[in-house]
């Protein structure tokens, strides 16, 4: 019952690996960016709701709605200050640029935060939980973090189909240069695309943050969690990389229920195994 | 009057008559000034990571924030081999070699990509490594060992042998890019780096190129990682895996001049002067590093040597060709 359990856990944990990985593989398809500060960014938001959540003496969830604008508007502004300046600067910039920022973030976190590991406070959520048939017990949080990656998968989806911000998104993602010939305006796509992506990594972190355990280092796990699923899941397909991270989670808990040395490693195995045998994605 | 080509230049002679001179000099270090050896093992070994890693970067086009994984293989190898009774003086050839070995199935995969998400995936291989040597009893998991074998020279030769292995790599490793940049490699190397679709457009074998640098850097890497474990005599997974030798490999070849032979010489003569002084302050050290990076690539992708040869238009060491009316 227990290796069941694991695997009901590891589901509910990927649509978080989903969520912060959506944001990766937007970029990388809209803009050809990695950016490799990517999961600080989602540490950085998970840091940001500790904060409120203290000062306001309220749980983590609850600062969203001040939290999810914030790391919106933070990616806009980061994408118009530093990313499209790198953009143009050739194949390399935006690596080194975002390899800066990310080793920016990580320290200015230490230098603010310590190097303690925190959580974030779930509030009742967080207690309250439920029993599946067979003594399998599901904690409210994990239920709801996998709604909430669900629903956010969903409305990006529809928004990236049927609306005319998702269509320039789309045309810009094809060609940049067609799109701008057929009158696409590419600066805010950019803006507003790194936006999103910062916006869903901040969620994944809060989520990530009442589950489990964050320090300021933690980002770059994160990032390679995020670029796995995205490569196991196929890249470029926003359904194939919520199955890249539900496998993600689904390895990561079992493995951990045997030996919970093995199981990050089991992670980044599974990944190269992938990479060598299917390079495609598993989901393609 | 016809026009001349030349490559070598009165500058490249008396640069490299120096150079050769301050070679000669700081082999005879161990003898004269033993108390300066400490501190300029660490100044060769800044000198042949900034240039393996530009190599990667700066030539092939190849951005690796996973070359720790071949610090890490050289340490761990040397410590193998120096347990199976090997001379460890003798053993950082045998570590090289393994490190180049593990990198041949490596670069299979992670070439597979190019730029974002090639770094992201060498990071992953040195992530695997890293966890792999915490969960290995055989090599001290998270613990560490320290090297065996050392104890069968006196301490005073033991620490002349590691001088000379960390100014034998420094040397080899500025000399022997720069010989294979002027080679036929050389130009191919950085026909992929500026534009790999007209690279192979032109008939450069794109792959095989990348995979070259890939494979002499992870062969130069692993070496100066068994370098580091003589010199330390003790090797933790935390901290030779640790990517904070990315971050330093970054900063010495973006502050030096990314794809230039003497930008990474400048850049680890800079950074050797900076961790003097700065790596008491710890992480807010790392944010200059990490910030400098960022103002660098955005506002002077050429770096140091950039603005200088711009400046005075000389080359140390001339790679390319020059055309006088």
């Amino acid at each position: 019952m227990t290796w069941l359990n694991a695997a009901v856990q590891g589901i509910l944990l990927g649509g978080e690996y989903a969520l912060i990985a959506c944001g990766l593989s937007l970029t990388f398809g809209v803009m050809r960016l990695v950016n490799l500060a990517h999961g600080d960014l989602a540490v950085c938001g998970a840091y940001l709701a500790l904060v409120f959540s203290s000062a306001l003496g309220v749980p983590a969830w609850w600062t969203l709605p001040l939290l999810l604008p914030l790391a919106f508007g933070a990616g806009v502004v980061l994408q118009l200050s530093v990313l499209g300046r790198a953009l143009r600067g050739g194949d390399l910039a935006p690596v080194l640029v975002t390899f800066g920022l990310s080793v920016v973030i990580e320290n200015l976190l230490l230098v603010g935060a310590g190097a303690n590991t925190r959580s974030l406070d779930g509030g009742r959520l967080a207690q309250a939980s439920v029993e599946l048939t067979g003594g399998i017990v599901v904690s409210w949080l994990r239920v709801t973090g996998l709604i909430v990656a669900l629903a956010v998968l969903g409305v990006l989806q529809v928004l990236l189909r049927s609306t005319s911000w998702g269509r320039s998104v789309r045309a810009t993602s094809d060609d940049v240069d067609t799109a701008r010939l057929v009158g696409v305006r590419v600066r805010p796509v950019f803006a507003t695309v790194a936006g999103v992506a910062v916006a869903t990594a901040a969620l994944a972190g809060v989520f990530l943050g009442m589950i489990s355990a964050f320090d300021p280092l933690a980002g770059g796990t994160l990032l390679i969690f995020a670029f796995e699923a995205v490569v196991i899941g196929g890249l470029g397909s926003l359904w194939g990389t919520l199955a890249g991270g539900i496998a993600l989670g689904l390895t990561q808990q079992l493995v951990g229920e045997w030996n919970s040395q093995y199981a990050v490693l089991a992670v980044h195995l599974l990944f190269l195994l992938v990479l060598a045998v299917r390079p495609q994605g598993i989901f393609r | 009057m016809t026009p001349v080509i030349t490559r070598w230049s009165r500058t490249a002679t008396v640069s490299s008559s120096i150079g050769g001179l301050a070679a000669v000099v700081l082999a005879a270090v161990p003898y004269a000034a033993a108390r300066a050896e400490t501190a300029l093992i660490d100044l060769f070994l800044f000198v042949a990571l900034a240039n393996l890693w530009n190599l990667l970067a700066g030539f092939a086009g190849l951005t690796s924030f996973g070359q720790q994984a071949y610090l890490g293989v050289g340490a761990y190898a040397l410590y193998l081999y120096a347990a199976a009774g090997v001379d460890p003086a003798v053993g950082v050839v045998l570590a090289a070699l393994t490190a180049a070995a593990v990198s041949l199935p490596v670069s299979l995969l992670v070439l597979r990509f190019t730029a974002g998400y090639f770094a992201v995936a060498t990071w992953v291989v040195a992530e695997v490594l890293h966890l792999l040597a915490t969960v290995s009893p055989r090599v001290g998991g998270n613990t560490g060992v320290s090297l065996p074998g050392v104890s069968r020279y006196p301490l005073v030769l033991w620490q002349a042998i590691t001088y000379w292995w960390a100014l034998g790599l420094a040397l080899a490793c500025v000399a022997g890019i720069a010989v294979l940049m002027r080679s036929r490699f050389g130009l191919d190397a950085r026909a992929v780096h500026s534009e790999p679709t007209a690279a192979a457009a032109a008939g450069v074998a794109v792959g095989r190129v990348r995979r070259v640098a890939y494979f002499l850097s992870a062969l130069g890497t692993g070496a100066v990682g068994a370098v580091l474990f003589c010199h330390s005599l003790y090797v933790q997974p935390a901290s030779i895996f640790g990517p904070q030798y990315s971050v330093y490999m970054l900063f010495m070849v973006l502050i030096g001049g990314l794809g230039t032979l003497e930008g990474p010489l400048l850049g680890a003569l800079l950074f050797f002067a900076m961790q003097q002084f700065l790596a008491g302050y710890g992480a807010w050290y790392l944010v200059i590093l990490g910030a400098v990076a960022m103002v660098v690539t955005l506002f002077a992708p050429k770096g140091l040597w950039g603005a200088v040869s711009g400046r005075w238009d000389i080359s140390l060491l001339p790679v390319g060709y020059r055309y006088r009316r």
